[in-house]
């Protein structure tokens, strides 16, 4: 009924290859857009830009650079939050270093040295792979930590360690309002998701695909798995970069090495799982789901007037993490992502089953 | 001379400790083609509910025993609480997805335990020795002190090895259990049942963490820190290979080593504090030489 799709004829080659190549998802995108981009910013209160709507937008940013390497190339990285530490420190050392540059090239920069970095800690997946390169990518997580805490020239020589990004001025807008942030975060997500929709729907995507089905049988029909691999890196490491930027310099204000820790890694991994390998949506999903879930947590006992004290909030929180990652490996491994493919099936037929 | 020899001692007796953690997750590694992420959480739970069942059991006669003998206990159930619910639905699927799975078993695991037994230092105390050695004192100035804790915890550690060596090449079920791990399915079909085979093997790896969290507790005290032991043993894994208990072993005393050495006569040049990742960087630039680890076996993959 409501994805009703006899009669939209594809009369050209381009419209059969178009993303949304159905009308009623053209609708949808674009009335989520219009949500996102009009109705959030003008009922929403300042609490909930903060605590949901930017956190989520970045997050749902560095997921998507995660997909990429996890869902799309198979790659298992635990490194993640190394990365974004990468794309937060250099962001921080371009606009400090460089009087008068511009923020979103700052951003920009910023993802590109996260790349060079992956690269590198991507080298050794040419040798390695599965359990190994999951523990190789630790490595880079470890180390970056150590770099950004020890290495004094990285955080300007704060003697504690911590820094303060500066205010982001873009074209003489300053964006120092809740609002301002989320739009800019809206923006850039919004950007990025449709060049990585692009991304995997190209060719780079089906090599990728290819390698992480079989990449001894992609390397036989002609498939480069230097190219495939490290291009997975490099894309992912960018988007997972300018994540940690935005994560540092938009949503913190403020941060020490402690914010891009090993959990971070994790609970990152976890939205590209609960919302799906391999899927564009499915990262959004994940990442929506693994911010709102803790606050929900802190809520809920309130609401029915339990007391429970912030330690067992934290424990729950962990074992509800681990307990749904496992009911989602077994019941749907293809994460909230599939459910909605579920969901749209169903309505092609609504009301009536068949 | 003998300062060089005291780090080297200690880097060794630390990288027993590693070996302790790193045989759990080469025993159901090598039984069962699984990546256990979880052995961590296992390690502080175990040595959690040890030392709590010790503090409640406190007026009965031995509290030690009777404490050890729920644990080990508790272990066995959560063996086959995790094949039951974990392990099962998730036969003959991809192994990556089963390790996703066991990091979601320790994310449990680390809630569930902290919130049963409370999140605090807890002191264990069952006799390891205190008082620190003084070798070779004939051959250099004031001797090596050696602590008499580590020592004991590498006795522990070689009848661990010895026993599990055994277990695995000498008896029916080792052998049954080195089957699964070669092929889930041929396993299967000659009869094999695979559920036993994964609780035996689940419960050995819960014992190794008992061993390993009582060890690692005595010394450190039991708290949330121990779980974080088990990320100490994967450079020592990767560096061994995945397979081997004998690669443990050895991984685990050249990282140990290395670590220490590299702490002390590298870290001033640096910064210090390069412990937190020495071992995976060296473990990394092995790796690139040996895909497969020091032990490990070599994969040839058909298309």
């Amino acid at each position: 009924m409501f994805y009703r799709e006899a009669g939209q004829f594809k009369t050209s080659y381009g419209a059969d290859q178009a993303v949304f190549p159905i009308l009623q998802d053209r609708v949808f995108i674009a009335l989520w857009l219009a949500i996102g981009f009009i109705l959030v910013p003008l009922v929403s209160t300042e609490y909930l830009f903060r605590a949901i709507f930017i956190p989520f937008l970045i997050m749902s940013l560095a997921a998507l650079g995660l997909n990429l390497l996890v869902g799309y190339c198979g790659q298992l990285s635990l490194g993640t939050g190394g990365f974004m530490a990468v794309g937060a420190y250099a962001a921080y050392n371009l606009s400090v270093r460089i009087p008068g540059l511009n923020p979103l090239v700052a951003f920009l920069l910023a993802g590109g040295v996260t790349t060079v970095v992956g690269i590198v800690f991507g080298i050794p997946s040419l040798r390695i792979r599965g359990y190994y390169l999951a523990v190789a990518t630790l490595a880079a997580q470890f180390f970056l930590d150590w770099v950004f805490s020890r290495v004094a020239w990285f955080t300007n020589n704060s003697p504690s360690g911590s820094i303060t990004a500066p205010p982001i001025t873009l074209f003489s807008l300053t964006f120092e309002t809740p609002v301002k942030k989320y739009l800019l975060c809206l923006a850039i997500l919004v950007l990025f998701a449709v060049v990585a929709k692009n991304i995997v729907r190209g060719r780079i995507g089906r090599v990728w695909m290819a390698t992480r089905d079989m990449d001894v049988a992609a390397e036989i029909i002609g498939i480069r798995p230097m190219y495939a691999k490290l291009s997975a890196f490099a894309v992912s490491s960018f988007f997972i970069g300018v994540a940690g930027a935005l994560w540092a310099s938009v949503h913190l204000g403020s941060w020490e090495p402690l914010a891009f820790d090993i959990n971070r890694s994790f609970s990152i991994l976890f939205m590209v799982i609960i919302g799906g390998l391999s899927s564009i949506l499915g990262s959004l999903l994940g990442a929506a789901f693994i911010t709102l879930l803790p606050l929900l947590l802190n809520q809920l006992p309130q609401w029915f007037g339990i007391a429970i004290s912030t330690a067992m909030i934290s424990h729950l929180e962990s074992m509800i993490f681990g307990a749904l990652i496992v009911f989602f490996l077994i019941v749907e491994p293809l994460g909230l992502a599939r459910l909605w493919h579920i969901g749209k099936e169903k309505l092609r037929l609504w009301p009536f089953p068949y | 001379m003998s300062f060089f020899l005291e780090v080297l001692i200690g880097g060794l007796m630390a990288g027993v400790l590693y070996s302790l953690v790193a045989l759990g997750f080469v025993l159901i590694f090598k039984a069962s083609g699984v990546f256990n992420f979880a052995q961590g959480a296992m390690v502080l739970f175990a040595a959690l509910t040890l030392v709590r069942l010790m503090e409640i059991l406190k007026g009965t006669f031995s509290p030690f025993l009777l404490a050890l003998a729920i644990t080990i206990a508790v272990m066995i159930g959560l063996a086959l609480v995790i094949e039951r619910l974990v392990l099962r639905p998730l036969v003959n699927q991809a192994g990556i997805s089963l390790f996703m799975a066991t990091i979601g078993i320790s994310y449990f695991l680390d809630g569930f335990g902290q919130s049963v037994w409370g999140s605090d230092i807890y002191k264990l105390d069952i006799g390891m020795p205190k008082r620190s050695l003084t070798l070779f004192e004939s051959v250099f100035e004031g001797g090596v002190l050696v602590p008499g804790g580590d020592l004991v915890a590498t006795l522990i550690a070689g009848l661990l090895v010895a026993g599990l060596a055994i277990f695995f090449q000498k008896t029916r079920i080792g052998r049954a259990l080195r089957a699964v791990a070669d092929d889930h399915q041929a396993a299967q079909s000659v009869g094999i049942p695979l559920n036993y085979i994964w609780i035996i093997v689940w419960t050995a790896a819960g014992l190794v963490a008992l061993v390993a969290g009582m060890v690692w507790g005595s010394k450190l005290g039991v708290q949330f820190s121990l779980a974080l032991v088990a990320l100490k043993a994967l450079p020592v894994l990767i560096l061994g290979g995945f397979e081997s208990i004998l690669g443990a072993i050895v991984g685990g005393l050249i990282i140990g080593a290395g670590e220490k050495l590299s702490e002390v006569y590298l870290g001033p040049l640096v910064g210090g504090g390069i412990e937190n990742w020495f071992a995976y960087v060296l473990a990394l630039l092995f790796l690139l030489v040996r895909p497969e680890g020091l032990f490990g076996e070599k994969h040839i993959d058909r298309v």
